[in-house]
């Protein structure tokens, strides 16, 4: 019985890594994650053949109700939040890790400390680590939510307050280890785990938050593997070992997409860094209007549309569609270049623009779309800036040198929709904005794109 | 020691390298259905969170077993929906689909 038990939850782990397998093309994304799902769902029937019914009336209403309150948001969530609804549900996994660790350290204290030492120490790091999770994840959702604001909070000290915090959080976890007999102790463990993901949060900006979270996504699988080793679970090891794995990798893709290294996202606070190198630029800026830019892309061969967050702000993804079909059926070539932060997280505008039912086979990576550029007529960039700079290609005392970019200028004309002339995340004037093939269109982007669309019905009339 | 734990770890280890080797090659374009869905299966903590809440004793273990359940339960259903949202929006154009498979993308 025990051995089919162990192959039911090999089963499971198989499940997961071919779901994870066919997460990798968007044609078999979808049922990749049905895979993954009916994993669970084996784990989860095996586990209920496996324990005692005496609390089942406490565990089937909160089973009940999470499933209820989970599927409920996650049905309701608009994609635009998609973000915090990660960062939630993060939030809960992350708990949940540390409750247990902590529940099964409780018992074996009260049962004078029945559990050996490696499960002991696993399930302390666990309890941090989870502890971390929860809180740090709640206050990024708050800080997206806009419940609180999204700025950095800094203050002196901060840095020393957190390895403080650490200090004291390791210093519990080995007096319990070593004594295997305050409970104080390991609830102190607990309060400090909780301090410590509010510490760790703080200091971030709305901007880096995707990287925060991805971070803490992969904290949680971490905890959850460490569950493994107090439970001897190999099923609990195997997920959060992959999570871990797959939200670590995620996080240093999105630093260095930002041009930023770990480091500087987790201590510095957007902006404090930003101070120099933005460096005179010459020229002048460009204004033009909706019909000047429809009679443009209306004879125009190739186009290109550069989406950034300001579009995903505006909520004119559908406007961005529909262009895409008014312009088709003129016989337009239409692309979409997406930066690989564009939106909030990586492949995020993907998911936007895909809500607006634009063919994933239209959107182009930047690696992709980069060498087009060069014959492309038209480049429309909606909303995005930081990453359209050229000073990235060109000025090594700019703060974004280096950051891989849209090679937008490099198109015959670029016209930029913009609310006004103000710098992006980074703080920084856009030098493209200066340049002679550079069309400014000024105004919210829902707006400008659905004044676009109407003059370019009128263009032949 | 109880046989100690170096099993576990090989475990742990190679567990590792297969989600290093499996994500790394995953396009850009995936990466927020692929942060949700792994987000998913660390709810796999709710099979820890069962056994914890099916073998606690006294008030105090129920409590934390029962919040356990509610919290890993909320994590795997609500992270299983919104992943499968996400993706049920990823569709070729119209001409590239089709029953015999063309092969583009």
């Amino acid at each position: 019985m025990a051995e089919a038990v162990h192959l039911a939850y090999l089963a499971a782990a198989v499940l997961f890594i071919v779901g994870i397998m066919r997460l990798r093309q968007p044609a078999t994304a979808r049922s990749g994650n049905l895979v993954a799902a009916a994993g669970m769902l084996l784990a989860l029937a095996v586990t209920a053949t496996q324990i005692s019914y005496g609390n089942m009336p406490f565990i089937l209403p909160a089973v009940a109700v999470g499933a209820a309150v989970g599927a409920g948001a996650g049905r309701r969530v608009r994609m635009t939040a998609m973000p915090q609804m990660v960062a939630l549900f993060n939030g809960m996994g992350g708990g949940a890790a540390g409750l247990v660790a902590f529940g099964e350290i409780w018992r074996g204290l009260a049962q004078g400390g029945a559990l050996p030492l490696p499960a002991l120490v696993t399930g302390l790091v666990t309890v941090l680590i989870g502890g971390v999770s929860l809180s740090g994840s709640l206050l990024a959702f708050a800080k997206l939510q806009e419940i609180m604001t999204g700025r950095p909070i800094l203050f002196a000290g901060q840095s020393a307050l957190n390895a403080l915090l650490l200090a004291a959080g390791l210093a519990a976890g080995v007096d319990v280890a070593a004594t295997s007999g305050h409970g104080a102790l390991l609830v102190l463990l607990a309060a400090v785990a909780l301090a410590l993901g509010v510490g760790v949060v703080l200091p971030v900006g709305g901007a880096d938050m995707p990287v925060i979270i991805s971070l803490l996504n992969a904290l949680t699988g971490l905890a959850a593997s460490a569950t493994g080793f107090v439970l001897a679970n190999a099923l609990l090891i195997v997920a959060g070992a992959l999570v871990g794995a797959s939200g670590t990798i995620l996080t240093l893709l999105m630093a260095r997409a930002m041009n930023r290294s770990l480091a500087n996202v987790l201590f510095a606070g957007v902006g404090s860094v930003r101070a120099g190198g933005t460096g005179a630029a010459e020229g002048s800026v460009h204004p033009t209007n909706a019909e000047d830019v429809a009679t443009l892309l209306a004879y125009a061969q190739r186009v290109v549309i550069v989406p950034g967050y300001g579009l995903a702000v505006a909520r004119a993804q559908q406007e961005a569609k529909d262009l895409m079909v008014a312009l088709e059926a003129r016989g337009v070539d239409v692309k979409f270049g997406i930066h690989p932060v564009a939106g909030r997280m990586p492949g995020h505008m993907n998911v936007l623009l895909a809500e607006a039912d634009v063919p994933y086979d239209r959107l182009y990576e930047m690696e992709r779309i980069n060498p087009e550029f060069e014959r492309t007529d038209v480049a429309l960039v909606v909303g995005a800036n930081d990453v359209t700079n050229p000073a990235a290609r060109t000025r090594p005392d700019s703060p974004i040198y280096g950051m891989p970019i849209l090679d937008v200028d490099r198109a015959r004309t670029v016209v930029v929709l913009k609310r006004s002339m103000a710098p992006g995340f980074a703080g920084i004037d856009n030098e493209l904005y200066l340049r002679d093939n550079c069309r400014m269109l000024f105004g919210d982007a829902k707006a400008s794109l659905a004044a676009l669309l109407q003059a370019l019905k009128e263009v032949d009339g | 020691m109880r046989g100690g734990l170096l099993p576990e770890v090989d475990v742990f280890v190679l567990a590792v390298f297969v989600g290093f080797s499996l994500i790394s090659r995953v396009p850009s374009v995936l990466h927020t259905p692929l942060m949700s869905a792994t987000n998913a299966i660390h709810g796999v903590i709710l099979v820890g969170a069962l056994v914890l809440a099916a073998s606690a004793r006294g008030p105090l273990e129920v409590a934390l077993g029962t919040a356990a359940v509610l919290l890993a339960t909320m994590n795997v259903v609500g992270g299983y929906v919104v992943t499968d949202r996400m993706l049920e929006m990823f569709r070729r154009s119209p001409g590239g689909e089709g029953a015999g498979g063309s092969g583009r993308g």
